[in-house]
């Protein structure tokens, strides 16, 4: 099950001023109505901030139940703005997979997948720790953190 | 078919293409106002004669392409629709222009779209920007997204490779039919097996050409229409559905939108599949005819692959699809939508040589947008139809 999230789990703050703000501000959408998914910092600075503190999380409905990815304003299943912060379990299935073609002195091959969460959401992702050709529709995976880039990432693991 | 249904209220006098395949030194407007002076001739009319325009231009024109082309054109028009969902919105075009005429809001609209993609940068020139959430698995746009639904489709029906080089085969035989396509000569089924592969399942010739051109088309209500030089041809239905804009946000990856814009449009004519002579389809890669096929309803879901396999594409075949080529052997400069159209209505016409398809009188032009994102359909007819 999903862990929910409170106030006092997001992410701590960094020492800059405007950062710590932003954040007292998302906290606040806790407790406030309506108004709360319009002030502080977007689903999309908020799931990055996560990631940068090594954090996957992905959005969950308090009036529909549905867990929603990519981070949204409003509920793609009802149309709420109640979504909150979860974590998801990380395990999913490959759905759909591609290997892109690129030369090998630019680096070769690597797939491409879509991967449905076991949330039920379906994401864009690579798999990585096993040749691309074993990489096959219906396979296990699990997510992980891929921090080798400029901006962290969510990418798989074969589970 | 409602009291209120533009079914045959508007028709297309003017049809006409410029730039197919290269045009060097020339800009993606000049490409479009060729296209525009040549389908308004056809007509009899000159661009003093336009009171709405429609049109796109590629992502590194101006976005404000109506404004710009109206200008160029030296015109004032009364209504402009710049709607951008990828290479279908020239099919939505239609249906504004359709409704605009039938309202009295404008008498002549011209239809345009240029690209000089091939010459000016030798690649894909797309309005669409990186999106944050696939970026960083780095998918060649938009290849890889039409890989994974072809993966899928693989996965679900048995579609194989060979079956979708049987789409690219027959789209080469009917280019090399056409004097105007760009890639003519013999292609086989091991020559798309073993091209370049790009994104699996596709290699290279499972993708479609990159080339400039342009198209026009002039419409006027189907009471005005009987009175210009060529023989008038009536937009009978029309519908767009959408699904998504990312691959990843498709809900099932097998069925595309066409599902259902081709019911409305269907059911607008008033016609049925088994009615059609000539089917033009945005073949952007080998899997679009595939999935439109069965999602308009000429074949059943997941049979699509044995359908185009057996030769029912091919010229001689049962079912006559895209028959210029398509986007695949004829022209893809980006935006194909137009050139569904163009050939539908010249199909109809009559005008199409070794390739024409004898007595059509009922035509389907469908268009696609981003990554099998948007589908707009529209049933054109002869008077015949009306």
């Amino acid at each position: 099950m999903p862990r929910l999230l409170d106030c006092h789990e997001r992410p701590a703050a960094r020492p800059q001023t405007l950062f710590f703000h932003t954040l007292q501000n998302h906290c606040r959408q806790e407790t406030m109505s309506t108004e709360s998914a319009f002030s502080g910092p977007g689903p999309d600075r908020v799931f990055q901030q996560y990631l940068e503190k090594g954090e996957f999380r992905i959005q969950r409905c308090r009036d529909c139940g549905k867990h929603v990815f990519y981070p949204r304003l409003t509920c793609t299943g009802c149309g709420s703005i109640a979504l909150e912060w979860v974590q998801p379990s990380g395990s999913g299935t490959v759905h759909a997979v591609s290997i892109v073609n690129r030369q090998a002195d630019k680096g070769g091959p690597y797939n491409v997948v879509l991967v449905d969460l076991k949330e039920g959401p379906r994401m864009m992702g690579r798999v990585d720790g096993i040749p691309h050709e074993a990489v096959k529709i219906g396979m296990a995976v699990k997510a992980k953190i891929d921090t080798s880039g400029q901006a962290p990432f969510v990418a798989f693991d074969a589970a | 078919m409602t009291q209120n249904s533009i079914r045959g209220t508007a028709a297309f006098v003017g049809a006409a293409l410029a730039g197919i395949g290269e045009a060097p030194g020339r800009s993606s407007e000049d490409i479009a106002i060729e296209a525009s002076y040549k389908a308004l001739a056809e007509a009899g009319l000159t661009t003093k004669d336009v009171d709405a325009v429609f049109g796109s231009l590629p992502g590194d024109c101006s976005p404000l392409s109506g404004l710009l082309i109206s200008e160029i054109l030296g015109i004032q028009p009364k209504f402009t629709d710049n709607n951008r969902t990828g290479g279908s919105t020239f099919l939505s075009y239609t249906l504004m222009a359709a409704m605009a005429i039938k309202e009295g809001l404008c008498d002549t609209a011209l239809i345009f779209y240029g690209s000089n993609q091939r010459s000016n940068t030798g690649k894909l020139v797309s309005s669409v920007r990186p999106f944050p959430y696939e970026a960083p698995y780095k998918p060649i746009f938009p290849a890889t997204s039409y890989a994974l639904a072809a993966s899928r489709h693989m996965h679900q029906y048995g579609t194989t490779r060979e079956q979708l080089a049987a789409v690219a085969v027959a789209a080469r035989q009917w280019a090399n039919m056409n004097p105007v396509a760009f890639a003519r000569g013999p292609l086989s089924i091991d020559d798309v097996l073993n091209a370049r592969m790009v994104s699996s399942p596709f290699t290279v010739r499972d993708c479609c050409l990159v080339t400039d051109g342009g198209a026009a088309l002039v419409m006027v209500s189907a009471k005005r229409a009987k009175d210009f030089p060529k023989k008038p041809v009536y937009l009978l239905g029309a519908a767009a559905a959408t699904t998504h804009m990312n691959i990843m946000a498709m809900d099932d990856l097998t069925v595309s939108a066409a599902k259902d814009s081709g019911e409305r449009a269907f059911a607008m004519a008033g016609v049925k599949p088994t009615d059609i002579d000539v089917v033009e389809l945005y073949d952007a890669f080998t899997i679009n005819t595939i999935l439109f096929l069965e999602d308009l309803g000429f074949c059943k879901k997941g049979e699509g692959g044995p359908f185009v396999a057996s030769g029912a594409i091919n010229p001689g075949g049962r079912l006559p699809v895209n028959t210029n080529g398509g986007g695949l052997s004829c022209v893809h400069p980006g935006m194909y939508g137009m050139f569904t159209l163009v050939e539908a209505i010249q199909q109809l016409r009559g005008e199409c040589g070794e390739r024409q398809i004898k007595d059509a009188k009922l035509a389907v032009a469908h268009g696609n947008g981003g990554v099998l994102s948007s589908q707009i359909t529209n049933i054109l007819g002869t008077a015949d139809t009306l």
